[in-house]
């Protein structure tokens, strides 16, 4: 195939819409444009609100991160009045955030982006009937295993967070509930069951064991489970080689408690880890269709560009750090805490997105047993915090997908500015003004496309491999 | 039955708590019942122009579309034109396909407050120009006229909520598939009555708080919550109490107010959400359907009569002071 132009579009099992143009020649990508065709102005919805407003708000940026985003906002709205949450609120408010993203991760794997691999260009394949017993799309075995033990894991947040998505349970003081000691064993109970489902039909191993693997040999030698599958498909067809990153990662920094993170914050940039520093950070508009000046999020407007200028394609501004793209998820957040194996894997592609996922849903299990253990049912969960008259904030937070801010300044009681960068903002931005594009832009770059294709399968495993949020995006 | 289902301008959480039914799960839920998913944004295989195929299929009439779900306000902004949300590949808004597809379908289902009323989706000041199939707000007539009718003859049918609950969804596609959902089983809003003919403050575990007026004073305490943090369950419509969400979940069992999210308009209430505004100390928004001389009476009866178990507890954390116990009959 050789100098045509590809939309590829709707793109589904992405959460939200999106649509990718390739310029294709030689079988292969030689460039692409992502653009987020959907426009919704929550930055907007909260201006001259009061500030607790944007605990009902902001969840409902997006129904499959709605945690990470209350989360966000109260750190926000707490750092804007100068509160702190009692401890043990802020241990149930990182259980709660920890289900979601656990909940998340799985959904991934097993709804999103699995089931691509049981397209019939794959049925010559040595793993193809299995994987097509395991993850045809609302048949398989998987997909109904994986939503019903996510429902079973999600009973937490019924006892804890009275329902999700949308919770009102979080607050810059702590949780609005005080789980006693039978919330806790039950707490206990749920997890163990997932810890089973994980260890028998995810890992089909010790969690602990997946979680202890270093090197990317030891990791392609782990043969059992859904994951073993996975790796067996990996190998198969070189998914490390397939859209590869830039190896430049972001974490904000998982679940903040009084006792630190669960996962460390902080920048990895050409193999060196240094401290998370958002002094150098702006939305570059020059490629979206917004109106305004390049800016730091404490300072940012969002005004659409009604026109539609030809220049731009995306309603996604383009976060830039110090001038550079930087990719976010789970693989980054892994990357930066340090853990050997993520280490090996990073600058990879779609297996070490996937692979970083994996890693990360086997270590929050043992996170979220731990907060469980640590609940101490006589303890306050909230304290209480004032109004916030004025001040500014950001709320620092990981989604499953990645980094999640939200910036903040309150004026008389009010909202006076409120903007926010969700994680596939960072993954999936446009060009930039210097004409950078970015990370997905750039993985895709090279990606082979049959003869015929109209809706590459490599490209589909890139673009899921992100996790991407679109909903979260456009907010 | 076959259902063909879209997510237009929201957040996609109608469909993440749709996937927390509880047996059996969602999918095998909807097959047991004969409903067969056409094609699903979060859940099918196809991707690009198989969908486009398919859409195309049904525009023809080669596919008959028995239900169309529709997860997400409409955005016709900028200038009525949809362009806010295009469906990616068609080159067409979001707008121009949900009225083309809508007067195709048995029924129109909208999932959600969003799709229902245009919801949060719709809120301060609309910067998308956001609208509900059949309601802008509480104002009859969205993208589709007041007038409008499924081929089989109902209105949208409005699974309003947001998030809307998983069963209250499958159940009204469990019910049209069993043709046992006809217009007296809606509100006049359209609901499903299954749902909407109760009161979140039915079965809320602090009705006896209510019942004495002993209150919550911050998030956090047990006490009721309608006299000083916002919550309208005595108004608000859903079987939210009475049938729990994730296993044994409310809004106040979690100790934070029911916003009353199956409402239109529930995401501009003139005050913030967890504050009950007042006139002169007195909560407005009382019971709708009460008159308010007799509520003042029978509050202040019911204050000056409060046991001091409940309003003790109505200001902890958790319950201080147990139910004492049945003397033993001398
Ligand atoms: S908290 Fe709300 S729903 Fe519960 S009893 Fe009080 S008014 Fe009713
Ligand atoms: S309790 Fe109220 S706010 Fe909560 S889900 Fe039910 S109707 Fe919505």
């Amino acid at each position: 195939m050789s100098g045509t132009r590809l939309v590829v579009g709707p793109f589904n099992r992405v959460e939200g819409d999106l649509e990718v143009s390739l310029d294709i020649d030689d079988g292969a990508v030689q460039s692409a444009r992502v653009n987020a065709p959907l426009y919704r102005g929550f930055e907007t919805m909260l201006m001259g609100r009061p500030p607790s407003d944007a605990l009902t708000l902001t969840p409902r940026i997006c129904g499959i991160c709605s945690i990470s985003q209350s989360s966000a906002a109260v750190h926000a709205l707490a750092a804007a009045g100068g509160h702190r949450p009692a401890p043990q609120g802020a241990a149930m408010a990182a259980l709660i955030h920890a289900v979601e993203n656990a909940a998340d991760h799985l959904a991934h794997f097993n709804l999103f982006f699995m089931p691509d691999f049981t397209r019939p260009c794959y049925a010559d394949r040595p793993w193809y009937d299995r994987t097509v017993e395991r993850f045809k799309a609302l048949e398989g075995a998987a997909p109904k295993q994986g939503i019903e033990a996510r429902t079973a894991l999600m009973h937490i947040l019924g006892l804890l967070a009275g329902k999700w998505p949308h919770t009102l349970a979080i607050q810059p003081g702590g949780v609005t509930r005080a789980p006693g000691p039978r919330d806790k064993v039950r707490i206990m109970a749920s997890l163990t069951a997932f810890r089973r489902f994980l260890e028998g039909v995810v890992f089909g191993g010790s969690l602990e064991e997946f979680a202890a693997i270093e090197t990317p040999d030891a990791l392609m030698a782990w043969d059992t489970g859904d994951v073993g599958l996975f790796l067996r498909i990996a190998a198969d067809l070189d998914l490390d080689a397939l859209g590869r990153g830039s190896g430049r990662y972001l974490s904000f920094g998982a679940y903040p408690m009084s006792s630190g993170h669960g996962f460390d914050p902080g920048l990895w940039a050409e193999g060196r880890l240094d401290p998370l520093d958002l002094s150098g950070l702006v939305e570059d508009l020059s490629h979206a269709w917004m109106l305004g000046e390049t800016s730091h999020p404490a300072t940012g407007q969002t005004l659409p560009d009604e026109e539609m200028r030809a220049e731009a394609y995306t309603w996604c501004k383009a976060p830039r750090l110090n001038g550079q793209t930087y990719e976010v998820g789970a693989i980054a957040r892994q990357v930066v805490d340090g853990h050997p194996l993520a280490r090996a894997l990073a600058g990879g592609g779609v297996l070490a997105r996937v692979a970083g996922r994996l890693l990360e849903l086997a270590r929050t299990q043992g996170l979220m047993e731990d907060l469980a253990r640590g609940i101490e049912p006589g303890a306050a969960f909230m304290d209480p915090a004032p109004d916030v008259q004025s001040g500014t904030g950001a709320g620092l937070v990981e989604a499953a997908r990645g980094a999640l801010g939200h910036w903040v300044r309150v004026q008389d009681g009010r909202i006076a500015c409120y903007q926010i960068i969700a994680p596939t903002t960072w993954n999936f931005s446009p060009r930039d003004a210097r004409d950078v594009p970015g990370p997905l832009e750039t993985a895709l770059v090279g990606t082979p496309v049959a003869e015929g294709e109209t809706t590459p399968v490599a490209v589909q495993h890139i673009v899921r491999s992100f996790d991407p949020c679109m909903v979260c995006t456009v907010h | 039955m076959n259902v063909l289902w879209l997510q237009t301008s929201g957040c996609g959480g109608c469909t993440m708590s749709v996937l927390c039914a509880d047996a059996p799960n969602f999918f095998d839920l909807l097959d047991n019942a004969g409903v067969r998913i056409l094609w699903h944004p979060a859940l099918s295989v196809e991707s690009g122009e198989e969908v486009i195929a398919l859409l195309e299929r049904i525009v023809r009439g080669d596919v008959p579309l028995d239900v169309l779900c529709v997860e997400g306000a409409i955005a016709r902004g900028p200038r009525g034109t949809g362009r806010y949300q295009m469906l990616s590949g068609t080159g067409r808004s979001m707008f121009d396909w949900a009225l083309e597809l809508a007067p195709l379908a048995q029924h129109v289902v909208a999932v959600g407050s969003c799709a229902a009323f245009g919801g949060v989706s719709s809120a301060g000041g609309n910067p998308s120009d956001a609208a509900g199939l059949q309601y802008e707000g509480s104002h009859a007539g969205g993208i589709l006229p007041p007038e409008f009718r499924g081929r089989a003859g109902l209105p949208v049918v409005n699974v309003a909520g947001c998030p809307t609950h998983p069963d209250w969804v499958t159940e009204t596609l469990m019910l049209l598939a069993s043709d046992a959902l006809g217009p007296t089983d809606l509100d006049a809003l359209a609901r499903p009555r299954f749902y909407a003919e109760h009161l979140v403050h039915h079965g809320c575990p602090k009705n006896e708080f209510y019942e004495y007026k002993a209150s919550a004073t911050r998030l956090c305490e047990i006490g009721c919550m309608m006299e000083h943090l916002g919550c309208v369950g005595t108004q608000a419509v859903g079987d939210c109490n009475i049938r729990p969400w994730n296993g044994s979940g409310s809004c106040t069992r979690a100790g934070y107010p029911c916003i009353s999210c199956t409402a239109p308009e529930f995401e501009e209430p003139k005050h913030a959400f967890t504050e009950t505004p007042k006139v002169a100390g007195i909560p407005v928004g009382l019971p709708s359907d009460m008159p308010k001389a007799w509520f003042m009476a029978l509050a202040s009866l019911s204050k000056a009569a409060t046991p001091e178990r409940l309003s003790k507890n109505a200001v902890a954390d958790r319950v201080e002071i147990l139910p004492s116990p049945r003397k033993p009959r001398g």
